[in-house]
């Protein structure tokens, strides 16, 4: 459906008689398609142990209806073209998007029926149970299950596609408050924490499951809608003031961000209980690290994949200087004694992994680092090598780090919330500081044509090594907080699994951009979890690594520039978008500088 | 302005001494060192073990040639694999992360097959019969998950910048790999007894092997066989070698590129469909997490044959399958290093980093596109 | 006055072609000598080994007396060479300024430390830097210069592209410019203004420029001297008058006449 380009003023027509039955088949098949994966791996299951709105609604139904609900979005989205007039959904749309929505419910009903009828392949599909059976058919058996759900999800379809009837404002608040719903659900150890000093709002929220009981959904949900509704339209919103092209104004809200942020961050864990202590630390660690390969990745353009190779560096170095128990070399350092030994070391590391690397093209030193990284794992925990490393048993006993009088380790999270936080300004500081600097500069030129770099006078050589030597730097402190922390190190903390999550939150986040990172690890390993720690999503368990695979594939498609991208990168990923916008926003009432060239000026 | 002749002679050492020393980079005698020590190492290890063999400890003469023989079979299923990454990587540009996922796949919907199969008694009673069948399910099933991959992730990125679908395939990667962990949960399935056919030692030359390992060797042999009769002999090969020259001209040429793209991620699939037979015979037990070493592996010998080249990935794979089997304990054996095998793996990703190092156009000559030749 | 770039014997061959077969070049400090030739000629391939890219396989090239042959790029451009590419390679999505402050790495030395810390003389460094950078791209006049500053440079026209690729490389301050076709794709306009530009840097900025150049009008109306490669080999050098008669330099560009006495 394409967008009509007719003047203000001239009747649109509303019925539009082309019903595209491929389409609709199609959009259905992929529904269906997705009902039944969700179904079949096992995530309906799961899921479904987590209430969200007491008694009807839980998680794992939401995910299973999502799919006729994006299925029946797909027949009124319209592209927005600046200065076009989207066609305007028409009752046609509807009646596709319902027999889509009833095509996936069919073929989830079918689905059912084949599971009902061939129990034995259980031994080989855990998932492939009667009691998937169950859920898919609402409990009521399979007959009534291919009424059900071709009802349920053509429903959902329908109410999805409607939902363009609605003037865009409104629209948008529905989406807000369905969205707040999922969330004060979800993050329910949250709220139950930070409301520990007035239990009234917990106890009317949830209830005994930890759900929303339906009168509270309803609040919350109007909520929501009011508060996006009622928001005053700000042209100037925080993102778009942190990708402002004028430089005071993006230092001045990075400041003011900065200072609420720090604030926030200092009061917070003395209000927040034991759990999201926790969860907050290993948050602290992955922006840590996130923020290292940030400069090794985003600043310098090196696709680096064994990166948790210089937190392990940095683990084990502390590990062996400090712990009485370390085999063969006990010098028994403090943690602060040991520190600068720490950085040398990772600086080494840096060296040597890069160095080999100078030459390579981009995939190859992707591979190249990453088999780096499984040797050093691979070492560490051998046999061979285990009378310094402890091989598969590690290293134990390592002291925590003394402050003040107090061992700052894992019995101790809101002063470990504080070193780890302390690191972190740190490195985003240093890495803040270095890309608006000369290396950057260098960083930068050397990230888009390596070649001509090298021709204008940057030395590539000594521009990747300080690049490498920068991110193993910054691991390192992440790694040493970890081994203090933890008291012991295993090699387990160190797989290729660790620094592929890193790379995630590094992408998802904004690649080359500190807040976008910073914003990475908290959405990433704060909502999902790290490899091997829970979120606060913990359901989401076993399929935290499905998700961040798939999380990658849908940014590089969709915003490969991550969440919230620098300026440059946003840029350099839609150049198109970049010159078109700016063609357009340039009309007789902004005069003065405009992006594209202008006609006069045509030397 | 002055003239050269000018110029005080202990300036003019200076600047001959800056020179040289330009020229010899810190860089340069790093590498060197590295070698040095690679070879060093290499060579003691094998001296190592050769006194050994001669003083009768450590393995027996059998042993290591069961170990070759292992080795042999374990390389030609790596460089069944490699001709996916390889292929890929000569005509698309990029390593296709998912790739051992696509591997993956073939065996554990194998494993399927072959427990139906059992569960009927078609394994006992006709062991060929089921071998094959086995083998046709894999190869669909990993074509399938390769061609899928293709449509949904890569060709939407066909443009785009060389990392960006890099990154997107180690997505794929881990999607692939814990969907087929919910699907069939994270235990091992293991593949029915290995028919008595099949089990058991062959005489060869006298020499006494495995009927699995010959088997397997025989298998890729064919494979190979088949594979370059396809891509010299039929014009849905031709059209993938002019692709895989040069996409753009091929396309003005009249080749539908999107299609034969489709055929080298179809063809890759296949041939790693193949090879999860042979992990089956070899291995027999499956997970969802049995792609994700073998797939590096894979590629290391893919580059060690050279980029782009069919042969070469095929002869890559087996050296790295001898080096990775017998590497270990001849060398690090050799050398006095306990518990040498448990570092079999990191053999090969040390072979990884030297050839991308020192040799990164491989052993037989890459073959790229004429957008990726340097 | 001895030569400031000199190349003795130069060979550099790529697989099995001989891309530069024994050249010997001389320009001296001041000097502005066009290099020409058919297409194919190994002009480009010229430019590539005097400037570093690749190493040459025999002869010497000689920068000042010292013999660069062989060092890297990065280090040739510290040395005072400077060039530019036939097609166009900015740094896309730098700003303007950035490009050109790029240029400036190689003659200023703050490193990491300094970097993080802001030290006094690392900032007057950066402000040194940002100085003359702005003072380089105002020799274009007002093209370059004001708003233009921090726009990315993938939106200039390829006009202004050509002429920031020059600015880059005037922020390297070199004592040579090698400029690689500076004029192609110009319209006529375009390209007088580049004349009278490249003339400009000699005598406003006094660098010595080698170009290569396929528009005679430039040649003739920029050159001190001309010099003629044909197949990687000189064939001919002198000013523009005498090497645009010259009987082997219009047999090269047009060819011999076909003999065609032996056939019918």
């Amino acid at each position: 459906m394409t967008a009509t380009i007719a003047p203000a003023g001239t009747p649109t027509e509303v019925t539009r008689s082309n019903f595209d039955m491929g389409r609709v088949v199609r959009v259905g098949s992929l529904v269906g398609a997705a009902m039944v994966y969700v179904s079949v791996i096992g995530l309906l299951a799961t899921f479904n142990r987590r209430l969200l709105i007491d008694p009807w609604l839980s998680l794992g139904y939401l995910v299973l209806f999502a799919a006729p609900l994006f299925g029946g979005l797909q027949f009124t989205k319209r592209e927005k073209l600046e200065g076009l007039e989207p066609e305007p959904a028409s009752v046609s749309d509807l009646v596709q998007a319902a027999v889509a929505g009833a095509i996936g419910g069919l073929i989830a009903a079918l689905f059912a029926a084949l599971v009902n009828a061939f129990p034995d392949l259980r031994s080989t599909f855990p998932n492939w149970s009667p009691e998937l059976v169950e859920l898919l058919t609402l409990g009521r058996g399979v007959g009534p299950a291919f009424v059900l759900l071709p009802l349920i999800s053509a429903v959902v379809a329908t109410v999805a596609a409607a939902s363009s009837f609605l003037p865009e404002r409104l629209r948008k608040a529905v989406v807000a408050g369905v969205i707040t719903v999922v969330a004060v659900s979800l993050f329910q150890p949250v709220v139950d924490d930070f409301f520990d000093w007035l239990p009234a709002i917990p106890d009317f929220l949830y209830t005994s499951t930890s759900a929303l009981s339906v009168p509270a959904a309803v609040v919350v949900f109007l909520l929501g809608a009011a508060v996006s509704y009622f928001k005053p339209k700000s042209r100037n919103g925080l993102a778009r003031r942190l990708g402002s092209e004028d430089a005071a104004v993006r230092r001045r809200t990075t400041i003011t961000a900065a200072i609420v942020i720090g604030v926030a961050m200092i009061a917070l864990p003395q209000f927040l209980g034991g759990i999201i202590n926790e969860l907050l630390v290993n948050v602290g660690f992955f922006a840590l690290m996130a923020i290292g390969l940030n400069v090794v990745i985003g600043y310098a353009g090196l696709l680096d994949l064994g990166y948790v190779a210089f937190f392990a560096v940095g683990a084990y170095t502390t590990g062996i200087l400090t712990s009485p128990l370390s085999p063969t070399f006990t010098p028994m350092l403090s943690w602060w004694q040991a520190f600068p030994i720490v950085l040398v070391m990772a600086a080494i590391a840096g060296l040597f992994v890069g160095t080999p690397v100078l030459r390579m093209r981009g995939d190859y030193l992707a591979i190249v680092t990453l088999g780096f990284g499984e040797i050093v794992r691979i070492l560490l925990l051998s046999d061979w090598l285990s009378p310094y490393f402890g091989g598969a048993q590690g290293l134990r006993n390592i002291p925590g780090i003394p402050i003040f009088g107090n061992e700052v380790n894992v019995n101790t999270p809101e002063l470990m919330i504080y070193m780890v936080m302390a690191f972190v300004v740190i490195a985003a500081f240093i890495s803040w500081r270095l890309e608006d600097s000369r290396i950057g500069r260098a960083w930068a030129a050397m990230r888009e044509d390596e070649d001509v770099a090298e021709a204008v006078g940057v030395d590539t050589v000594k521009a990747k090594l300080t690049a490498f030597i920068t991110g193993a730097v910054i691991a390192s402190f992440a790694g040493s907080l970890f081994a203090a922390k933890v008291g012991s190190v295993f090699t387990n903390s160190f797989e290729i699994l660790v620094s592929i999550v890193i790379l995630v939150i590094v992408i998802v986040g904004g690649m080359g951009n500190i807040p976008g990172v910073l914003v990475g690890a908290v959405v990433l390993i704060g909502i999902l979890g790290g490899p091997n720690q829970p979120g606060l999503l913990q359901e989401f368990g076993e399929y935290k690594l499905l998700a961040y695979g798939a999380l990658l594939v849908f940014m590089m498609l969709k915003r490969p520039e991550g969440l919230l991208p620098s300026t440059r990168r946003q840029r350099e990923l839609h150049q198109d978008e970049f010159l078109q916008d700016a063609w357009l926003d340039r009309s007789p009432s902004r005069p003065g500088p405009s992006v594209a060239e202008p006609h006069g000026d045509d030397l | 302005m002055t003239a050269t002749d000018e110029r005080p002679p202990a300036i003019e050492e200076k600047r001959e001494k800056e020179r040289k020393a330009l020229r010899l980079s810190w860089v340069d005698l790093f590498l060197w060192v590295i070698r040095v020590t690679a070879i060093i190492v290499i060579l003691w290890g094998l001296i190592g073990s050769i006194q050994a063999f001669a003083s009768g400890e450590g393995l027996s003469a059998a042993g290591w040639r069961d170990l070759i023989f292992s080795s042999l079979a374990q390389g030609a299923m790596y460089g069944l694999l490699a001709l996916g990454y390889s292929m890929v990587y000569g005509v698309l540009g990029f390593i296709n992360f998912a790739h051992g996922e696509v591997f993956m796949s073939g065996t554990l919907v194998g494993f399927i097959a072959a427990n139906w199969l059992f569960e009927n008694g078609v394994w006992e009673a006709n062991p060929f019969l089921s071998m094959f069948i086995v083998l046709i399910v894999a190869m669909v099933t990993s074509t399938l998950i390769a061609v899928i991959i293709e449509r949904v992730a890569y060709r939407p990125l066909r443009g785009a910048p060389r990392l960006i679908p890099l990154i997107t395939s180690i997505g794929m990667s881990f999607f692939v790999q814990y969907t087929f962990a919910g699907l069939f949960g994270v235990g091992f399935n293991t593949y029915p007894q290995t028919p008595e056919v099949i089990a058991g030692t062959v005489n060869l030359f006298g020499l006494q092997v495995r009927t699995t390992q010959l088997t397997v060797i025989i298998i890729a042999i064919l494979s190979m066989i088949g594979l370059w009769y396809f891509v010299t002999k039929t014009k849905a090969g031709r059209a993938m070698r002019a692709v895989a020259e040069d996409k753009e001209i091929a396309g003005l040429m009249g080749i539908n590129v999107d299609r034969t793209i489709v055929t080298v991620f179809a063809v890759g699939g296949a041939m790693a469909g193949v090879a999860a037979l042979m992990w089956s015979l070899l291995f027999r037990s499956v997970n969802f997490f049995t792609g994700f070493i073998p797939g590096i592996k894979a590629f290391t010998a893919a580059v060690l044959g050279g980029i782009g080249n069919i042969a070469g990935a095929m002869g890559g794979g087996v050296l790295l399958g001898l080096f990775e089997g017998v590497g270990p304990l001849l060398i690090l054996g050799g050398l006095g290093i306990p518990g040498a095998s448990q570092l079999k793996d990191a053999v090969a990703f040390i072979a990884l980093v030297l050839v991308l190092v020192f040799r990164p156009s491989g052993l037989f000559g890459e073959r790229l596109g004429s957008e990726d030749r340097v | 006055m001895a030569a400031l770039l000199e190349t003795k014997g130069l060979e550099k061959a790529f697989g099995g072609v001989r891309a530069i077969q024994g050249v010997d070049f001389a320009i001296e400090e001041g000097e502005i000598v066009s290099v020409i030739g058919p297409n194919g000629a190994g002009k480009t391939s010229f430019f590539n080994v005097i400037s570093g890219i690749f190493s040459p396989d025999g002869g010497q090239v000689l920068f000042d007396g010292l013999d660069i042959s062989g060092h890297t790029p990065s280090q040739i451009t510290k040395a005072g060479i400077a060039r530019t590419f036939q097609n166009v390679r900015l740094f896309p999505n730098l700003t303007v300024l950035e490009n050109v402050m790029v240029g400036q790495h190689c003659r200023t030395s703050s490193g990491v430390f300094k970097s993080i810390l802001r030290t006094p003389s690392q900032r007057r460094e950066e402000a040194e830097i940002e100085e003359k950078a702005k003072d380089i791209l105002g020799f274009f006049g007002s093209r370059l210069v004001g708003y233009r500053f921090d726009q990315p440079a993938f939106v200039l026209s390829y006009a202004n592209r050509r002429r920031l690729e020059i600015a880059r490389a005037m922020g390297t301050e070199p004592r040579l410019l090698l400029l690689d076709e500076p004029t192609a794709g110009m319209n006529p306009r375009e390209t007088v203004e580049l004349t009278e530009l490249i003339g400009r840097l000699r005598t406003e900025r006094g660098f010595t420029i080698v170009i290569i150049e396929h528009d005679m009008k430039v040649v003739q109306g920029v050159s001190d001297r001309v010099v003629v490669l044909d197949h990687g080999v000189k064939i001919a050098e002198g000013p523009y008058a005498e090497v645009s008669t010259n009987e082997d330099v219009i047999e090269a560009y047009l060819g011999r006449p076909a003999d065609l006495e032996g056939a019918s």
